[in-house]
């Protein structure tokens, strides 16, 4: 037919964008993809967007810097050269809790946040995937494959009457790359 | 949801009329996408004159050695350790801010976590360097470090706090760095997608080639929240262990088991009022009053009286365990402190702390922008004091009466200090000229529920009782930047 790829719907507000969905998913319209300037809440669900396993992994991260801590001090202070300090065990478990927390939390975070990171493809220089410039500012857009989803007057109309204030047929994927 | 509206009774976290988002966005990227105003310049330069009084009291100090401050032998932590705890101390509300009020859900944090946690991140900066620059031998700080060596490997001591505080503080740097930039992206993004040219391939390396899809947000919020919940325990650990650093010395006046509770309010009171120091004038200079609200102002300097109560309770807690205790080690040091030759410092530091901050159970005080600000500054005096009152009293009179001596500062201490905050607010206001000093996307969620625009639509429609609505509007009349326009709407 043509060679849109992507039908942008822009919406002003949040509202109106989750009834845009509900509508474009009662007519079988499959949706890309939604970017939105804020996070909006509930619209994983209806999505059907799985609930993100970072918290587990946070945690993994965070029981690896507890045992990297005793280990570490342990290794230090019990086996490879105990200190006589006052008579006391070379095995001081409550003086190295402090410690043994500040890597749980340092492990942690990195852990995750890096974690965050490669699955989201976000690093330094990587080029932006945006399909819309203003999706970053003040306007929330569906995303709809034009290829996928062929009947384009249908789903401009939907948009439409959900409360769309712009639609955008766009031949390329993404308008930030030059 | 966005669409949920809290309740009317609640006092609006944004005001002013026909804010719509692309004007949150218009509004906060000011300072970022236009040349800077006269107030910034002037600013600027006095701060960088600072921060070159430190470069130079710094240099001279690795240059011919810690001789050259007022220490002596008696007195071997003053000026050093009072500024790394004073820093330390005012970094804490940052994190405060950013993470123990979003696991409570307090949503005005959501206009003022942003730069808070800046501040959080230059003021541990200054603290870092006066540790540094406190070792005598800046070169060999890896000594502080378990890495392996030629001497065996002779390990650090991990059973001594000073070991712990490194940790604690590089973990503190590290992890409120990575909570700060992560919740940076999507404002970069923002700025990313709205420049053209240079800047544009400088805000895209920056924001990590963000896109605010749906995926990315609902990690984001997940990673925020748990960097919340970890960074919680981390503050209280980081003064909590700072403390450890006096507390399990045996000198008298610092062997205490009510430093670490103490300490971590103190860091609170002191963080907070450099919040307040800092904000007052940001929101006047680049124009933030609709979203940096009174609301904000009042609530801050409520947590101010809160933190300032609990220092004046360990305040005189300290002073009766002294008494009650029967040690006379203990009983001296503290009736020097409170009548020996630093009495001064010790009556400055309870007037500023523990006095002054209560005027601010009267309405009119803690809703003045004037006086909010002029109390701030007088609770980082009185902070800092207390630091100097811990430190120097202790030490100058020790269980040797012989040795006993003076505390004098060289200029170079004066220099460090006071270029110390000269480096703070140069980094602070670089900071505001490159970044949005506001988290806008969090503002933006704020927008339908929580904005002032939102509740009169609200009245307008009377969806609300009438009863509660009169309490809203009589609740903004302390608001500066709400227009007289709402006596009108009274009326109607």
């Amino acid at each position: 037919m043509s060679n849109i790829k992507y039908i942008l719907g822009h919406f002003e507000d949040p509202d109106d964008l989750m009834h845009g969905i509900d509508k474009l998913q009662e007519n079988s319209v499959s949706i890309y993809d939604v970017y939105t300037p804020m996070p909006i809440h509930g619209i994983e669900d209806k999505l059907g967007i799985k609930r993100s396993r970072l918290g587990k992994v946070a945690f993994g991260f965070g029981l690896t810097g507890t045992i990297t801590a005793i280990s570490m001090i342990t290794y230090m202070l019990v086996i490879d050269w105990p200190m006589n300090i006052g008579g006391k065990p070379h095995f001081a478990f409550p003086d190295f809790i402090p410690i043994m927390f500040e890597l749980t939390v340092l492990f942690a975070a990195f852990g995750m946040v890096g974690t965050y990171f490669f699955a989201n493809h976000l690093a330094p220089g990587r080029a932006p995937r945006v399909m819309d410039l203003r999706a970053t500012n003040d306007r929330f857009v569906i995303a709809i494959d034009a290829r996928t989803n062929t009947s384009h007057d249908q789903i401009d109309n939907i948009l439409k009457e959900a409360g769309a204030v712009e639609i955008k047929h766009n031949e390329r994927k993404y308008v930030s790359y030059e | 949801m966005s669409s949920h509206h809290e309740s009317i009774l609640r006092e609006p976290l944004v005001t002013g009329e026909n804010i719509t988002y692309s004007k949150v966005t218009e509004d906060i990227l000011v300072p970022v996408e236009n040349k800077p105003n006269k107030a910034w310049w002037i600013g600027f330069i006095v701060s960088a004159l600072g921060a070159g009084l430190w470069v130079f009291s710094v240099s001279w100090t690795f240059w011919f050695g810690i001789g050259e401050w007022g220490l002596n032998k008696t007195v071997g932590w003053a000026w050093d350790i009072t500024g790394f705890v004073w820093w330390v101390g005012i970094g804490h509300a940052g994190t405060l801010i950013s993470a123990v009020l979003l696991l409570f859900r307090q949503n005005w944090r959501n206009s003022i976590n942003r730069s808070a946690e800046a501040m959080t991140i230059f003021a541990v900066i200054c603290a870092a360097t006066y540790i540094i620059s406190h070792m005598g031998r800046p070169w060999l700080f890896t000594w502080a470090l378990p890495l392996p060596n030629q001497f065996g490997s002779l390990w650090v001591n991990f059973n001594s706090p000073l070991v712990w505080d490194v940790f604690a503080i590089s973990t503190y740097f590290s992890v409120s760095l990575v909570f700060w930039y992560t919740g940076l992206l999507p404002d970069i993004a923002t700025i990313r997608d709205r420049a053209v040219g240079t800047r544009r391939r400088v805000y895209s390396i920056l924001s990590f080639g963000w896109n605010g899809s749906v995926k990315t947000w609902q990690r984001f919020e997940l990673v925020s929240l748990i960097l919340a919940g970890v960074s919680t325990p981390l503050v209280l650990s980081v003064h909590t262990i700072v403390s450890m650093d006096f507390a399990t010395s045996l000198v008298p006046g610092w062997h205490t088991t009510i430093f670490p509770p103490y300490f971590v309010a103190g860091a609170i009171f002191s963080g907070f009022a450099m919040v307040q120091t800092l904000l007052l004038i940001t929101r006047k200079v680049m124009n933030f009053e609709n979203y940096i609200t009174m609301f904000h102002i009042e609530s801050m300097n409520k947590i101010i009286i809160l933190t300032g109560s609990i220092v004046g309770v360990a305040y005189l807690t300290e002073l009766f365990i002294a008494w009650y205790s029967g040690v006379e080690y203990e009983q001296y040091a503290f009736l020097n402190r409170v009548s020996g030759p630093y009495w001064w410092a010790y009556w400055i530091m309870m007037t500023c702390n523990v006095i002054s901050p209560q005027l601010f159970w009267f309405k009119k005080i803690r809703t003045s922008i004037a006086l909010s600000w002029l109390l701030s500054i007088v609770v980082n005096i009185g902070m800092w004091f207390e630091r100097f009152v811990i430190i120097v009293t202790s030490l100058h009179r020790d269980y040797l009466p012989s040795s006993w001596v003076m505390f004098y500062p060289s200029w170079v201490d004066v220099g460090v200090f006071i270029g110390s905050i000269g480096v703070f607010f140069t980094l602070f206001l670089l900071f505001l000229r490159v970044l949005p000093a506001i988290a806008m996307a969090e503002v933006k969620l704020l927008l339908k529920s929580s904005s002032d625009q939102a509740k009169k639509k609200l009245i307008a429609e009377k969806a609300v009782d009438s009863g509660e609505a009169e309490y809203y509007l009589e609740s903004l009349e302390k608001y500066d930047s709400v227009s007289p326009k709402v006596a009108e709407f009274q009326k109607v």
